[in-house]
């Protein structure tokens, strides 16, 4: 593998010399302005310079890619960060110490509007990554449109509080049932697609979902929006300072000074528990015969119809779990914005959901919650460089992917161990030795 | 002869222009293991696949237990008690072996899925010691053993197995082949085998076909198929057995 010396030189003087040629007439020959007209006039020492950046750019090059490349191998050789055993006892200590972090974030010294807002963002992030997680790292089923259940979940509220005057918690519900069935829709239509085809109806399907809320004036009120979503209430009690009419408020009834932040702390918990729940059911689904058909289903389908697992619920199943769940952040959305408009439900927050996902290393919740936070904080902490930061996102994305191609959490957890403890490593080794 | 378990009559079946299947009879009667030779492309895979119901035959008729299932799809007929070790095995690489037998365990009964496991464990040790590895990680016959321990859990009637011996070692495909023949005598099961190993597979058939380019063009018994010079010429002559 290793090149030798001679080998590397030869192959950068190749390159110099095609930069030689290019270099020549692009670089070497200039036109200039005189008195008499155009003339040409050359640059031989740029082309010089040209030549020489190429020649050792080109060494350059070459040490990098070698050294990417064995890298690269003894990460594939290293497999997993960690073992796995280590690494079941590693994830639920995070597990745990995330829990309490989120917990326990609202009362922090450092914990301002804007810490509460991020955080709700992250939140936001993985409850919809953890739908779209069951759909593509799961069941293993391509979904480039997944926003249209972000954008369901958030009108049906919208609409609801419009023109029922439905309040938070009685939509929410509904919000996640009608994206559902949305993900029922969905998945009919594509039961025999597989690889691009799956790509292109699915960005269809978000895309449809968009142009039809822009242009359904009537009823969505296009690209103006839908405004006036009422706030949740904490069991009837409102987080304003002068609630509605017939209302009584947080800070009346409990005789705690009103402060704004209790609203924000409200909504906090809010998806926190959201988020909570969704990835419990997850946690619990994948323990079920329908979870475990979603990811037999990706490992392989003929083998799955072949042990009675019909292909066409398992399908179904998982669109319409991942679409709930996309229905259910929407909803969310709607209730902290008090604002809806299509603008929210462009095809990039596909894009960074899914990112989210792969990110994550497909199938693994606490890869989803990592990524979410890695991709929503880091455009913060990038924001002294303005303009750059989408850029430094995507350096920093490429570098993640190139360090861990499968994932930063890669490999799949059981649903079962064996009882009493015992690690599997061991009786890999003993069924070895014996 | 008791009334047959499974009757294929006529069955063509079409990849689009392709005629794979070119008007087959085969019939398994309860209790009997029935080997399928033939050369590769022959159609043997086919011919299980068919049975299961994806493809779908252009025309025939294919009964099992009296019962026209020409028009079920995969997992209905595994729920009659067809269960398939298609070729190239298709275990779930990323699941556990444990887990890989609770997905075969789909259609059974929960409260035998213990005695299940068991019997598996049984049949193939290894696998007990590897309960808690990545099938992907399983060495091949591993992983035949798998897809076949797999298959049994469902506790079927009638098992599909297609080419079991594909690039194994001589110890394995023997420990296979007396597992297929213990499956026969012990439980009663009946077995359609699918094999390129004509030696092994004949020997221990109560009754075998010979099939090429889509057609059945021999049958009899296994030992006195083994014993016919055609069908030694064409599959055993300078073949591995
Ligand atoms: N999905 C498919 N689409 C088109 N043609 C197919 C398909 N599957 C099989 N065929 C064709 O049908 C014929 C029979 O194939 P089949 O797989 O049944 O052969 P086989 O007897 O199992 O062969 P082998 O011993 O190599 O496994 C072959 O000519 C093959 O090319
Ligand atoms: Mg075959």
């Amino acid at each position: 593998m290793a090149r030798t010396l001679p080998d590397r030189l030869k192959d950068a003087a190749l390159a110099a010399f095609v930069a030689l040629l290019l270099a020549v007439p692009f670089i070497g020959l200039t036109t200039i302005n005189t008195d008499v007209g155009l003339r040409v006039a050359t640059r031989w020492d740029w082309v010089l310079w040209a030549v020489a950046i190429v020649f050792a750019g080109r060494i350059l090059f070459g040490f990098a890619a070698d050294a990417v490349s064995t890298r690269r191998r003894r990460t594939e050789a290293r497999g997993p960060l960690v073992s796995e055993a280590a690494g079941r006892t590693l994830g639920k200590a995070f597990a745990a110490a995330a829990i309490a972090f989120a917990v326990t974030l609202p009362f922090l010294p450092f914990s301002d509007r804007y810490v509460l807002d991020l955080g709700m963002t992250v939140l936001i992030y993985i409850l919809l990554a953890t739908g779209l997680n069951v759909t593509v790292g799961l069941a293993g089923l391509l979904d480039l449109g997944f926003v249209a259940f972000y954008a369901i979940g958030a009108y049906t509220f919208a609409l609801l509080a419009k023109f029922f005057g439905f309040g938070f918690w009685i939509a929410l519900p509904m919000a996640g049932l009608v994206a559902a069935l949305f993900g029922v829709l969905l998945s009919l239509p594509i039961l025999r697609l597989r690889g691009d085809y799956l790509a292109i109806v699915t960005l269809g399907f978000g895309e449809i979902t968009r142009i039809v809320i822009l242009n359904w004036q009537s009823l969505t009120g296009g690209p103006n929006g839908v405004g006036g979503i009422p706030r949740p209430t904490l069991f009837g009690l409102s987080f304003d300072r002068r609630p509605q009419e017939g209302q009584q408020s947080f800070h009346e009834v409990t005789g705690i000074a009103f402060s704004s932040e209790h609203r924000m702390m409200f909504l906090y918990f809010i998806v926190l528990l959201l988020v909570l729940v969704c990835a419990w059911a997850v946690w619990k689904l994948r323990r079920l015969p329908i979870g475990r058909a979603w990811e037999a289903l990706r490992e392989d389908e003929i083998a799955c119809r072949s042990l009675g697992i019909n292909p066409v619920l398992v399908k179904v199943s998982a669109y319409a779990t991942g679409g709930l769940m996309g229905g259910l952040a929407g909803c969310f959305f709607a209730a902290r914005q008090g604002f809806v408009s299509p603008e929210s439900f462009t095809f990039i927050e596909s894009a960074i959901i899914l990112a989210i996902v792969v990110l994550g290393g497909m199938g693994s919740q606490i890869g989803v919650v990592v990524a979410a936070a890695f991709i929503v904080l880091l455009p913060e902490f990038a924001r002294e460089f303005a303009d750059y930061r989408m850029l430094l996102f995507g350096a920093a994305m490429i570098l993640v992917m190139v360090w861990r191609p499968g994932g930063l959490i890669s490999s799949r957890e059981p649903t079962l161990t064996l009882a009493g403890g015992k690690q599997p490593a061991e009786s890999v080794v003993r069924g070895v030795g014996s | 002869m008791t009334a047959p378990m499974l009757e294929l009559k006529g069955v063509r079946t079409n990849y689009g222009p392709i005629e794979a299947l070119r008007g087959v009879d085969v019939t398994v009667a309860p209790g009997e293991i029935v080997t399928l030779i033939g050369a590769n492309g022959a159609g043997k895979s086919t011919l299980l696949m068919t049975i299961c119901g994806n493809p779908r035959p252009a025309s025939g008729s294919i009964t099992f237990e009296g019962r026209d299932i020409v028009s079920l799809p995969p997992h209905e007929t595994a729920k009659l008690g067809i269960a398939q070790v298609p070729e190239g095995r298709r275990i779930f690489p990323r699941m556990t072996v444990f887990e890989n037998l609770q997905l075969g365990a789909t259609l059974s009964d929960p409260a035998h899925f213990e005695t299940d496991v068991a019997y598996c464990f049984d049949l193939f040790p290894i696998l007990k010691q590897r309960r808690d590895q990545r099938a992907g990680t399983l060495s091949g016959g591993e992983q035949q053993m798998l897809a076949i321990s797999r298959a049994l859990m469902s506790r079927p009637r009638l098992l599909l197995l297609d080419e079991p011996s594909l690039g194994l070692a001589p110890l394995i495909i023997r420990r296979i082949f007396d597992v297929i023949a213990e499956l026969n005598r012990s439980r009663g099961m009946t077995i359609l085998l699918v094999e390129q190993n004509a030696y092994h597979a004949l020997k221990l058939a109560h009754r075998a076909y010979v099939l090429a380019q889509g057609q059945v063009v021999m049958q009899g018994g296994g030992r006195e198929l083994l014993a016919n010079p055609e069908v030694r010429a064409a599959y055993l002559e300078g073949g591995s057995h």
